[in-house]
């Protein structure tokens, strides 16, 4: 057996996750009509390849990956590209994002696409075809998977995240159930690529069918499924690499800074389908749980509304008030049914007032360090709140708000119902904007300074000409005065030839006199200061 | 007593002396608090500090000759940020200042525009392209918002447009205030 460590902190919310965990999964028919963000995953958005009105096959190239940190986007079905739009996503903001709307023709028909031999092709080629294909990470956060992948050879560790430890979610328990072979499979690439010592899937213990599955489908490949308990959030990614390896990842570091790579199991699973089927990523499996009659997985196309995947899940009940995109603790509340499932939806939950009671109003924080106790950052959640509600920024960053994974472990326990984290994102995306303002307000003193540069030596240009004109005019004076009275041994001294190292002396002269200019404007103060 | 005495004031001497050197020799070139103010600026170069640009504003700050309390694209974060660096009280705008505005860029009606560069001339970032009697454009990103093109326009056609919100540039809302809101 494994030692296992732990990390601080940590909740034990009520689980809810038998509600859709024991049914068996269901595959969801075309829907109506399919909405495709050009932006599914962290970094740039990928770049249309389409034109409205484009006839597609299912499993085409709609939008390719776009500079270093992006991933591609694909026809889930074929069908009609009808617009190129503006589309509401879910996304805190509430703002549209550009999305590819695809009309089915209910035909469903493939590009023709195979699976290949990865072995036997170098490994920069296996990343760019990852890249193409749209592989992001699919436990929440879509960090494009070839990007995590680039640097990561000869690690120590690789553990794949089957924790799930969010409640009412049981997509990857699901998944693990029914196609433990196939997320073998697809370790085996992640293995090839990354070639650790160790390969570790974590699992927390609520789950005992599918440890059962994926033990039965590691046995004699060397991969150790590590059975650890139930305590949220055992699932994020700094958590579960402590618990399996006792190692800290460094404040603002990386888990590859420790030699340790951390993948989902769907995302191993989406690997194995693109790398011996040949299919890109065009559909996932989904939670749809809550409020709803008949709560269950459901493995459905990119893009597909949500309203059509409750109805799958036999239709909302009564007094359904909205939805939940992804989990309770750090899922996004919308209103909206129309909204597209992106890549990284992982589960969507049907509220109630019965399910989710709204929180009563926040009282004052009474410093009872009950957040400190469960914070799984090892936080000062108290002292957060207290900088980011007084806005000041600076302070808040100095104690590590940019360490907080925004678990929501904190709020859970607050006895005076703050809403702790709501504070911290505010607090990390003003300093987010202020780092930008200040980008910005540089770029302007470059060009102003340059402007300034620019206008003094448009006036000194000018003085040069008249005074060489007047020059010019002043010797044509004295030449028609000579011209008057020739004197003939004399020639040469009314109209001297131009001597090169004069002119040289003149232009080195003209070079010290802007450098002063610049400098002056550089620091003006000098000046000013006197004045 | 006398040799420590003298000992003493030679070894004062001595260090008098090694400052003295060393504050001539590694003297920094400029201003150094001037620059300090200066970063804190927004470098939208508009004058409505009273001031020629932000670095002037900065200069007259240092020199303890205008409060900190004048930049109206700062804004109050801008002040407090101001008072934070000098050691200061933070002061509210004063009756004078302008009020702050959301940041905008300038968008020249390209129909109505006669070329006659006055424009040009006016924008302290060079964000104007254009020649002579040619219709002119502003390259949004350089704008800095300042609004000193808008005056000089001879067929007043340059107008301020606020920037969008976009998902680069939106941000979490102040709790307190997005409580506030949904209340009523
Ligand atoms: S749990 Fe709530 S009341 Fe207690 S210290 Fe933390 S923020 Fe304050
Ligand atoms: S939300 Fe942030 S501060 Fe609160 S417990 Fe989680 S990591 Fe700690
Ligand atoms: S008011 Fe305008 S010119 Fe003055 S400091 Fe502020 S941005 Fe700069």
């Amino acid at each position: 057996m494994r030692k296992l460590h732990t990390f601080h902190g940590g909740i034990h919310p009520a689980e809810h996750k038998l509600e859709s965990s024991a049914q068996p999964s269901l595959r969801a028919p075309l829907p109506q009509r399919l909405v495709l963000p050009l932006k599914q995953h962290i970094g740039s958005a990928a770049k249309a390849l389409v034109q409205a009105g484009d006839k597609v096959l299912k499993g085409q190239l709609l939008a390719a990956a776009e500079g270093m940190l992006s991933a591609a986007i694909h026809a889930p079905t074929s069908g009609t590209v009808a617009a190129i739009d503006f589309h509401a996503v879910a996304h805190p903001s509430g703002l549209p994002e550009l999305c590819i709307v695809l009309q089915p023709d209910g035909e469903d028909r493939w590009l023709e696409h195979a699976g290949f031999d990865y072995r036997a092709l170098p490994r920069d080629e296996l990343l760019n075809r990852l890249r193409d294909a749209g592989i992001v990470g699919l436990g929440g956060a879509t960090f494009p998977t070839h990007v995590k992948l680039n640097n990561a050879q000869h690690i120590q560790t690789l553990i794949l995240n089957g924790a799930e430890c969010e409640p009412w979610i049981t997509t990857d328990d699901r998944l693990m159930c029914e196609r433990a072979a196939e997320i073998v499979q697809g370790i085996e690439i992640l293995r090839y690529l990354a070639q650790p010592a160790d390969t570790l899937i974590g699992i927390e213990d609520n789950k005992p069918q599918a440890i059962a599955a994926m033990q039965q489908a590691c046995a004699g490949s060397g991969i150790e499924v590590v059975v650890i308990p139930t305590l949220y959030p055992s699932g994020g990614e700094k958590q579960l690499i402590k618990i399996l390896t006792g190692k800290e990842v460094p404040s603002g570091g990386r888990p590859l800074n420790i030699g340790v790579v951390c993948s989902n199991v769907a995302t191993a699973f989406a690997i194995h389908r693109m790398v011996n089927h040949g299919e890109p990523l065009i559909s996932r499996l989904i939670t749809v749980t809550g409020n709803v009659k008949s709560p269950r997985n459901i493995e459905a196309l990119i893009g597909t509304p949500i309203a059509e995947l409750v109805q799958l899940a036999g239709g909302a009940l009564e007094d359904a008030n909205g939805y939940i995109v992804g989990g309770p603790m750090m899922g996004l509340e919308v209103t909206n049914a129309q909204l597209p499932v992106v890549k990284g939806s992982n589960c969507i939950i049907v509220k109630s007032d019965k399910l989710f009671p709204a929180p009563p109003p926040a009282l004052p924080c009474i410093r009872c360090t009950r957040c400190v106790q469960v914070c799984p950052a090892e936080l000062q959640p108290q002292d957060l709140y207290w900088f980011a509600r007084a806005k000041n920024l600076g302070k808040a960053q100095s104690y590590n708000l940019f360490d907080c994974i925004e678990c929501g472990a904190c709020s859970y326990v607050c006895p005076s119902n703050i809403p702790l984290v709501q504070y911290y994102r505010f607090a990390k995306s003003e300093i987010w904007a202020n780092e930008r303002d200040k980008e910005a307000a540089n770029l302007a003193r470059e060009r102003h300074e340059f402007h300034l540069l620019r206008i003094e030596r448009e006036k000194q240009d000018k003085a040069d000409k008249l005074a060489q004109k007047e020059k010019a005019a002043l010797a044509a004076k004295a030449a028609a005065a000579t011209q008057a009275q020739p004197i003939p041994s004399q020639p040469a001294q009314s109209q001297p030839a131009p001597d090169p190292a004069t002119v040289s002396a003149t232009d080195a002269v003209a070079i010290d006199a802007l450098r002063a200019q610049v400098r002056e404007i550089a620091h003006p103060e000098a000046k000013h200061t006197k004045e | 007593m006398l040799i420590a005495l003298l000992v003493m004031s030679f070894i004062a001497l001595a260090l008098g002396a090694v400052l003295g050197f060393s504050a001539l020799k590694f003297r920094v070139e400029g201003n150094p608090l001037v620059d300090k103010i200066d970063a804190i600026l927004p470098q939208t170069q508009c004058g409505q500090c009273s001031f020629p640009g932000c670095k002037p504003y900065a200069t007259a700050i240092a020199a303890g000759e205008a409060d900190i309390n004048r930049c109206p694209p700062g804004g109050e974060e801008g002040i407090r940020k101001l008072a934070d660096l000098l050691g200061k009280e933070f002061i509210p705008f004063g009756e004078d200042t302008a009020a702050p505005k959301p940041k905008s860029v300038a968008v020249i009606d390209e129909n109505t525009c006669i070329g006659c560069t006055l424009c040009i001339q006016a924008c302290p970032v060079d964000a104007i392209a254009g020649a002579a009697k040619q219709m002119h454009t502003i390259i949004a990103v350089e704008c800095t918002g300042c609004e000193l093109c808008v005056a000089p326009c001879p067929v007043d056609c340059i107008t301020m447009v606020p920037l969008p919100q976009t998902l680069q540039t939106w941000k979490w809302q102040y709790p307190e205030d997005a409580q506030e809101k949904k209340a009523p």
